[in-house]
This record gives structure tokens, C-alpha cells and sequence, in this order.
């Protein structure tokens, strides 16, 4: 696109720009942090992960105010106003998912002082699998991709059925034995964290689509979490191993 | 897509994006391939517009686009420059208003003008609301004061000057007296206000007051509006028009030619890439 007339404003802009993809690196290593520290059950890597957040906060404050001193000063119009809006609401969603990360790397502390869990390998899956929608909405941020976004916002299905999938098996293993309540509960909390990490990098897609196109994505958002409506009994004491429904 | 627009309004010449607003009754005028000279300067290309009746148009566009030609030729002002030539037709009622049988006098009654600069006459306010009465000979003075107190309400003025109707319109703030132009020019009982950059040398405060004056007059009045001011346009129309070099580049809803223009030139200009 041309260049505008008053050439700060330009400046302006590209600057809020680049405050978000600084926030979009900095919540993809807060995650690849969080994640790190909980496979490899490091408990230094954790604190340091949780104390990193701060700076992500700090650059959200940051691109409130540049947003509000463009729209009081600029009066920006179509593109550039929607460049505004979707950089503040971006920043927002950006936050947030570093503070679930910053909430998965206080659980990665616990749960290092806990015995090991089975699940440990199911939600390094997720995990990844949400890196890289992360990582594919906020390619399309920068290219201005509207079709990218809506890619990486139709794989969010999946997260959420893989976490439907681990929090039946997470269930299943405290049923098992009273013991793993407590790691179990802090692997439920983080793969939930995960979860939500995944709907606000879809929100972002949503919102690259409206900052680039105009409009809103046209089609119902894709649903995999079944969590809210699941039940899972314990089977009768002679039944064995199999949990039934 | 700009193809299928012009497909759904066979009226409008090809290289217009069209999506204007209707509303709902029919239209005040109708532009149709209009096209001006200043001797050997043509200032209008073509142009094909419809007025919706009723509802606020505002003419955008960078400095000589030719959006106050434009505006003067509906009301024949251009008829008063040397060497001005047309082609084309502006149409209201079903007649040319270029026609020969077309009293201008009658059409410029039809089609009240504010301007950029407040043009009280150096009369009192009363004589100044009432000029148009006085132009057709009318005299009775009930008819008269009728008629100011209604004109100066409908321009949101008579709570200001009711008691120094009297006075001279001249000792009035320049934001007043841009209303007592308004108030003048609807006490004729025009169908069409033409504006042309009325705010421009007013205040902010006074800039307001208009604004909401031509939000009150939605509806009873068609109001034709050319401001250099974007977000005044954006605040106060129905309809935009976006003109660049005598041409008529995007006619549409306000809030599309804003937001999601669809030509790149439009959004280039309401962004403040160039002009």
C-alpha cells in the first residue's frame, strides 16, 4: 500500500506492528518454555518461564497506549483503523495466552516434585500442535494472509479433541488410584491451559481475517471440546480395568 | 466484483463503483453522463450520479476533483462563470434542468445553497430569513413571522436571536450566522440543500451545532454536501461520493466508503495516502 502523507503515521503503524509480532515471539517461547520445563520436569526453567511473563503484560500496555494516542491523534479511517483494533485486541489475546503459559510452567514446578504421569506424552502432542497454529496465525499476521488464518483456525478442532481425549484418560487413571489425583488434577489444569491457548490463537485468526478483509469469517467456529457435557464413571469393582461411560 | 456492481445498476457508467444506499423514495435528481468545461479545461468527466431523496450525499474528493463544480452545476451557479461549457443532463422532475424551458430563478428556490463563507445580508435577522418571501412579494406579516420563527427553529437558531430580530445579522458569531444562512435558505421551502464546505470557517463548537442542525433535517430535506472535512462527511451522510480528477470514482454507502471502499483509490484517499 502507498505510503501516507504524514509520514510519522506510517511510522506509527509499523511500529505498533512490530510491538505484536515482539509479543508473538515472546508468548511462542513463554509456551516453548512452559512445555520444555514440563517434560523435562525443570523446575529452574519453570521459574524463570513464569517470571518472563511480565514482559509480555508490559508490551500489551504498551500497544494500548500507541493505539490510543494514533486514534486521538490520527482519526485513522477502513484499513488503518482496523489495523488499530486488531492490534489491540491481538495484544490482548497475546497476553493471555502467555499468562495460561506462564500457569503451565507454575504446574510444571508441582508436578516435578510429583512421580511421573503417563499423559506426559499425550500433552507434549498438544502442546505442539498448538505451537504451531500459534506460530501459523501470526505468519498470517504479518503476511497479511487471511487464507492462512483461517487454516491454522480450522485445526483448532483438533486441539480440542485431543484434549477431550486426555482428560478422559486423565479421569481414568484417578479412578485407578487415589494417588494420581494430585499430578493428574495439575496435568488436567495444564492440558485445559492448553486448550484455551489454542481458542485465542484462533481469536487471532479471527481477527487477521477482519484486519485484512473487512469482514468476519462467515462460517460457525469449529467445535471439538466435548469436556463439558463428558461423564466418566467408575466401572463396577469387578469389571477390571475397563472405565465405561 | 466491481463488474457485478455495475451489473445490478445499469445506470451507472463502468468505471464507477456503485452500492449507494437507497432511501426508500426515489431519487431527488438524477446526474446522468455530465460532463463540464472551463473554456479549454474540462473539469467534469462523465459524470452519473442518482440523489436519493431524503437522505444526506456527501462530495469527497482532493482539492480540484471537481466535487464543488459539481455541486454549482445542480443549482445552474456555473451558469454566472464565462466559458463554461456542459454536456450531458441533470435531471429533477423528469426534466433537464440544462433545458431551455427551465427557470432558473424557480430552480435555484427548489435548491437552497449554503457556502463556505457565512453571506448574511446587511440587513436585520429577521430581513435576512425572510428575503425569500420578499423576492416572491410577499407581504403579510403574520405569513412573515410565521415563517422566521419556523425557518430560525428549523436551523436551530431561534432560542439565540428571538429577542434581537431586529438587530443586524453582521454583530452575529460567524457559527450563527452560517444557521441564519440555513434558516434563510429553507424558509423558501427548498427540496435540496446544497452545502458547500460549510463548516469550513467555523469552530469546532459551532462546526457541531451544524452538524446536528443537518441531522435534524434528514429526511425533510435532501442535503447535498461537499467538505474537505472526512470525518464530517463520515459523520454526517447517508451517501459518499468519491471524486478524484473530475471523475466519479466510488458512489456508495458512507459506512462502506470508509470502512471497506472498494476501490484502492478511495481508501488510499480516506486513509490519507494522498490528496
Amino acid at each position: 500500500m502507498t505510503q501516507h502523507t504524514v509520514r510519522s503515521f506510517d511510522e506509527q503503524l509499523k511500529h505498533l506492528k512490530n510491538l505484536i509480532v515482539q509479543m508473538g515471539g515472546l508468548a511462542e517461547a513463554e509456551l516453548e518454555n512452559a512445555v520444555t520445563a514440563l517434560t523435562r520436569r525443570d523446575s529452574a526453567l519453570a521459574q524463570y518461564t513464569v517470571g518472563s511473563d511480565r514482559q509480555l503484560d508490559e508490551l500489551e500496555h504498551e500497544v494500548g497506549d500507541l493505539s490510543v494516542r494514533i486514534l486521538a491523534l490520527r482519526q485513522p479511517m477502513a484499513s488503518d483503523l482496523r489495523e488499530i483494533v486488531s492490534a489491540l485486541k491481538i495484544s490482548s489475546d497475546l497476553e493471555r495466552i502467555g499468562d495460561y503459559a506462564a500457569n503451565v510452567a507454575k504446574r510444571a514446578i508441582a508436578l516435578s516434585q510429583l512421580p511421573a504421569m503417563r499423559p506426559a506424552g499425550s500433552i507434549p502432542r498438544m502442546a505442539r500442535l498448538v505451537q504451531t497454529i500459534i506460530k501459523d496465525v501470526l505468519d498470517a499476521y504479518v503476511e497479511r494472509d487471511p487464507e492462512r488464518a483461517i487454516d491454522a483456525w480450522q485445526r483448532d478442532e483438533e486441539v480440542d479433541e485431543m484434549y477431550t481425549s486426555i482428560f478422559r484418560e486423565l479421569l481414568t487413571y484417578m479412578m485407578e488410584d487415589p494417588r494420581n489425583i494430585s499430578p493428574c488434577t495439575h496435568l488436567l489444569f495444564v492440558a485445559k491451559n492448553l486448550e484455551r491457548i489454542g481458542d485465542h490463537a484462533t481469536n487471532i485468526a479471527e481477527i487477521v481475517h477482519y484486519l485484512v478483509l473487512g469482514r468476519q469469517i462467515d462460517r460457525a467456529r469449529p467445535k471439538g471440546d466435548t469436556t463439558s457435557f463428558a461423564v466418566v464413571t467408575p466401572a463396577e469393582p469387578k469389571a477390571g480395568n475397563e472405565a465405561d461411560r | 466484483m466491481m463488474a457485478a456492481v455495475a451489473e445490478l445498476e445499469p445506470k451507472a457508467p463502468s468505471e464507477t463503483a456503485y452500492h449507494v444506499r437507497s432511501g426508500g423514495r426515489g431519487q431527488v435528481m438524477s446526474v446522468c453522463e455530465f460532463s463540464l468545461w472551463y473554456g479549454q479545461k474540462q473539469a467534469l468527466f462523465d459524470n452519473t450520479m442518482e440523489i436519493e431523496r431524503g437522505l444526506v450525499t456527501a462530495l469527497i474528493g482532493p482539492s480540484g476533483c471537481g466535487k464543488s463544480t459539481l455541486l454549482r452545476s445542480m443549482n445552474r451557479m456555473n451558469d454566472l462563470i464565462d466559458g463554461v461549457r456542459i454536456a450531458g443532463q441533470m435531471i429533477m422532475d423528469g426534466r433537464d434542468i440544462y433545458g431551455r424551458a427551465t427557470d432558473v430563478i424557480a430552480l435555484r428556490k427548489r435548491m437552497g445553497m449554503v457556502f463556505q463563507k457565512p453571506n448574511p445580508f446587511p440587513l436585520s435577522v429577521f430581513e435576512n430569513v425572510i428575503y425569500p418571501l420578499r423576492v416572491d412579494g410577499i407581504s403579510r406579516r403574520s405569513v412573515l413571522e410565521e415563517t422566521a420563527e419556523r425557518a430560525l427553529k428549523g436551523a436551530a437558531l431561534w432560542d439565540e436571536v428571538k429577542d434581537r430580530l431586529q438587530e443586524s445579522a453582521l454583530g452575529m458569531s460567524g457559527g450563527q450566522q452560517q444557521r441564519l444562512c440555513i434558516a434563510r435558505a429553507i424558509a423558501g421551502e427548498p427540496e435540496v440543500l446544497l452545502m458547500d464546505e460549510p463548516c469550513s470557517a467555523l469552530d469546532p463548537i459551532a462546526t457541531a451545532k451544524i452538524e446536528e442542525l443537518m441531522d435534524e433535517l434528514r429526511g425533510r430535506y435532501t442535503i447535498i454536501i461537499v467538505t474537505h472535512n472526512m470525518q464530517q462527511a463520515a459523520r454526517v451522510s447517508d451517501n459518499t461520493a468519491f471524486m478524484y480528477l473530475g471523475r466519479l470514482i466510488e458512489y456508495g454507502e458512507t459506512q462502506t466508503i470508509f470502512t471497506t471502499p472498494q476501490v484502492e483509490r478511495t481508501l488510499d484517499y480516506v486513509t490519507g495516502r494522498f490528496g
